[in-house]
């Protein structure tokens, strides 16, 4: 059990700046995801935790200790790889032993913890089995297992689920949450997967590009976007995004898209007064759209129309490909709303919901 | 043969037996035809008084051209009869001239080996049916030589250095392969280190023996060493030897034979090593080194283990290889100072000693001593496409 720190990490490959300026606290018992699309630096993060990459400049803590030059083995982590890296010429059994037998752990101390994972993991009857003879969920399981006999201070999953097929993904995910609250463990996830993200963690990093952009609660991110990387990274369909100017008029502030004007609610009005008159770009979420007649409660409505130009029924969702006049953008639309290519349909956008971005930074206006 | 089955539905006894008689008929024609064929040609062209270019093309295209044509034939004349018996016949058409051509030239003279092996240097009469006419000629010995094969010195010589030979040869092929192919692996100049270490794969045993002639070279002791391997020990105070034949050590100046076929081998096991090093995938290490191993202990319990097929598959190579080994030790000494080997003594006693009787009892044991190393290689072999 520890907490995990990083302190003005760099990671360097030659030229290439991987991971730049990293700074995060992560509590101790906390399931904290890195999550971002593929060459963020997600993986090298965790990588520089475990010891298998140099940290080129900076700090990272477990506990209050600084880990740069501890080699993997005394840093008190294990990690599930993303391909299991089970030993092929060893049993299940004897794959969760070996951290311990090198550890010198006593026989019966290695035969008790294994079998009680086995047990957890419902690996109980395999474990005379070679990997070669698991499936994959089950070598999954073994990779788990492995890491949890070991009853590291920190737990590493590098994508643990993403070579599994999507129904095994989605009980897998429960079981590893579940892990996590019976462990009482830090654990710390890599996913480009937005759904693993925001179902298992407590907080998730959203890195891009080798930066770290927003840390918080998944509810926090999706309602609360620090930039637009994340407001377009969580969420699916993606938020959309209007280039639009913030006009002043008769003591009323409003989005300007071009196409359409809304009306900005009085609440949420203090933050934007700096930017009237200026350029910034207008987000809205797919499912903050509504077709008029269908729209939902206690929203702030904001009327404006647009031309139906994909329809896509999902069964329990419809997507639909809407064209404003010169901007295309999504809505997740009630599903009895009956539609066809070509209508002219009239929309409510949700404007408690709202979001505005500063057009150079891309920075949220708060 | 009739036991492979590609029949779509079951056979009378009677079609199965004419199934078996076409199958080898078909088997036996094709190799014949073909021998007919290129002999006609190679008639044709000996007499022909073309240049010689043309007869080399023509050659070509009636050597490869007569053969292909031929197969092609005869998988048309299969694919006249009804389903079934396509799926019977036409397999044989193309495995069946191979196993009767393996036949002919493997397995027919393995049993006449064997068969003069029964004899004395006077050998077997000259038809195998007289023996039912005129009864065993007063040449037959019966097991005799393969007694004498256990008893003579010589023998018991051959079979002692062999054990060295399969001992010493291949566990230091496949120890210096996998050291210098990990290293190799971690090294910047790992593409020259392995090329060098590689190159004597390309000499001939005979040309390697004539070579370590030269390093084993021994002058006078008041003339200067022109051999490395003298001038270095008389560099270091010691006395100069023909090594090979330096019988004092006897039988370990076998070693220095050894040497070279280590020599030749490293590379051949050094490239299997490093091919088989790079299969390993880098998880694994890191999930090793994570789990708490040490670089020595990631080497030995996770890489030796994964590559645990490939090096089995180069031991017992090289074992074959000690096991024939012939070419080095009749360059180097010839056999003497206690160096004769197996294969040695088969061809001394077959062409010099003019006693293939003897000869052939020796080639007999020497093929039931590979057999198994050669069966379990081929398991391993599958096993390793298996895996």
């Amino acid at each position: 059990m520890a907490s995990v720190t990083y302190k003005n990490v760099y990671k360097r490959f030659g030229d290439v700046e991987v991971i730049k300026n990293m700074n995060l606290d992560i509590a101790d018992k906390e399931f904290m995801v890195f999550v971002g699309p593929s060459g963020c630096g997600k993986s090298t993060n965790l990588r520089l935790l475990a010891g298998l990459e140099e940290i080129s400049e900076g700090e990272i803590y477990i506990g209050d200790r600084v880990v740069n030059d501890v080699p993997p083995k005394d840093r008190d982590i294990a990690m599930v790889f993303q391909s299991y890296a089970l030993y092929p010429h060893m049993s299940v059994y004897d794959n969760m032993a070996f951290g311990l037998k090198l550890r010198k752990t006593p026989k019966d101390e290695i035969d008790k913890r294994v079998k009680e994972a086995g047990e957890i993991l419902g690996l109980a009857n395999l474990l005379d089995r070679k990997p070669k003879a698991l499936s994959g969920g089950q070598r999954q399981r073994v990779a788990v297992g492995r890491a949890i006999v070991r009853d590291p201070a920190v737990f590493l999953m590098d994508e643990p689920l993403s070579n599994l097929d999507a129904k095994l993904r989605v009980s897998a995910r429960a079981s590893i949450s579940k892990l996590h609250r019976d462990l009482e463990t830090t654990f710390i996830y890599v996913t480009h997967d937005q759904v693993e993200a925001m179902t298992m963690g407590d907080r998730i990093a959203v890195l891009e590009d080798g930066y770290l952009r927003q840390v918080d609660s998944p509810r926090n991110l999706y309602n609360l976007p620090a930039n637009m990387f994340v407001a377009g990274f969580i969420g699916s369909p993606s938020m959309n995004f209007f280039d639009a100017t913030l006009v002043g008029e008769e003591g009323n502030l409003y989005v300007d898209t071009g196409d359409f004007r809304m009306k900005v609610p009085e609440a949420r009005r203090a933050p934007y007064e700096a930017y009237v008159g200026k350029q910034v770009i207008f987000g809205l979420r797919p499912e903050h759209i509504y077709q008029a007649e269908f729209a939902a409660p206690n929203i702030v409505p904001a009327p404006f129309e647009a031309m139906v130009e994909v329809v896509e029924l999902l069964g329990h969702e419809l997507h639909l490909y809407l064209n404003s006049g010169s901007k295309s953008f999504v809505a997740t639309i009630d599903i009895r709303v009956q539609t066809h290519v070509g209508e002219r349909m009239s929309l409510v956008g949700d404007m408690n919901n709202m979001h505005l971005f500063d057009k150079d930074t891309e920075e949220a206006i708060r | 043969m009739q036991n492979i089955d590609t029949t779509p539905q079951e056979l009378s006894t009677g079609a199965k037996i004419v199934a078996a008689v076409v199958r080898i008929a078909v088997a036996i024609a094709i190799p014949l035809l073909a021998f007919g064929v290129l002999y006609a040609g190679f008639l044709f062209l000996r007499d022909s008084e073309a240049p010689k270019w043309l007869v080399v093309i023509v050659a070509v295209i009636w050597g490869v051209g007569g053969v292909a044509l031929l197969y092609w034939v005869f998988n048309w004349l299969v694919e006249q009869l009804p389903d079934n018996w396509i799926a019977i016949l036409q397999p044989f058409v193309f495995v069946g001239p191979a196993l009767f051509i393996l036949t002919w030239f493997l397995a027919l003279p393995t049993i006449r080996s064997f068969w003069i092996s029964l004899f004395d240097r006077a050998g077997p009469p000259d038809s195998f049916f007289s023996i039912f006419t005129d009864g065993m000629p007063a040449s037959f010995v019966g097991l005799a030589n393969y007694k004498a094969i256990f008893t003579e010195r010589l023998m018991r010589e051959a079979f002692r250095n062999n054990i060295l030979w399969i001992v010493f040869g291949s566990t230091f092929s496949v120890i210096f392969g996998l050291i210098v192919a990990v290293l190799a692996d971690r090294s910047r100049w790992e593409r020259v280190a392995k090329s060098l270490v590689f190159l004597p794969m390309a000499i001939s045993f005979v040309g390697a023996g004539v070579i370590w002639n030269f390093m084993y070279e021994v002058r006078p002791p008041n003339i200067p060493q022109i051999g490395l391997v003298n001038a270095i020990v008389v560099a270091l105070g010691g006395e100069a030897h023909s090594w090979p034949a330096y019988t004092a050590i006897s039988p370990w100046n076998n070693l220095f034979l050894i040497v070279i076929v280590i020599w030749l081998q490293v590379g051949f096991s050094m490239v299997l090593f490093s091919a088989a090093l790079k299969g390993i995938p880098e998880e694994l290490m890191e999930a090793g080194r994570i789990d708490g191993a040490k670089e020595s202990q990631i080497f030995f319990r996770i890489m030796i283990p994964y590559i645990r097929g490939t090096i089995i598959t180069v031991w017992t190579t090289i074992v074959i290889f000690t096991l024939k080994i012939f070419d080095v030790v009749w360059v180097m000494t010839g056999g003497q100072f206690g160096t004769e080997v197996i294969a040695t003594q088969f061809y001394r006693q077959s062409f010099v000693a003019r006693n293939p009787g003897y000869g052939s009892a020796i080639a007999i044991i020497l093929l039931v001593a590979v057999i198994p190393v050669m069966i379990y290689n081929l398991r391993q072999f599958r096993e390793q496409e298996a895996f």
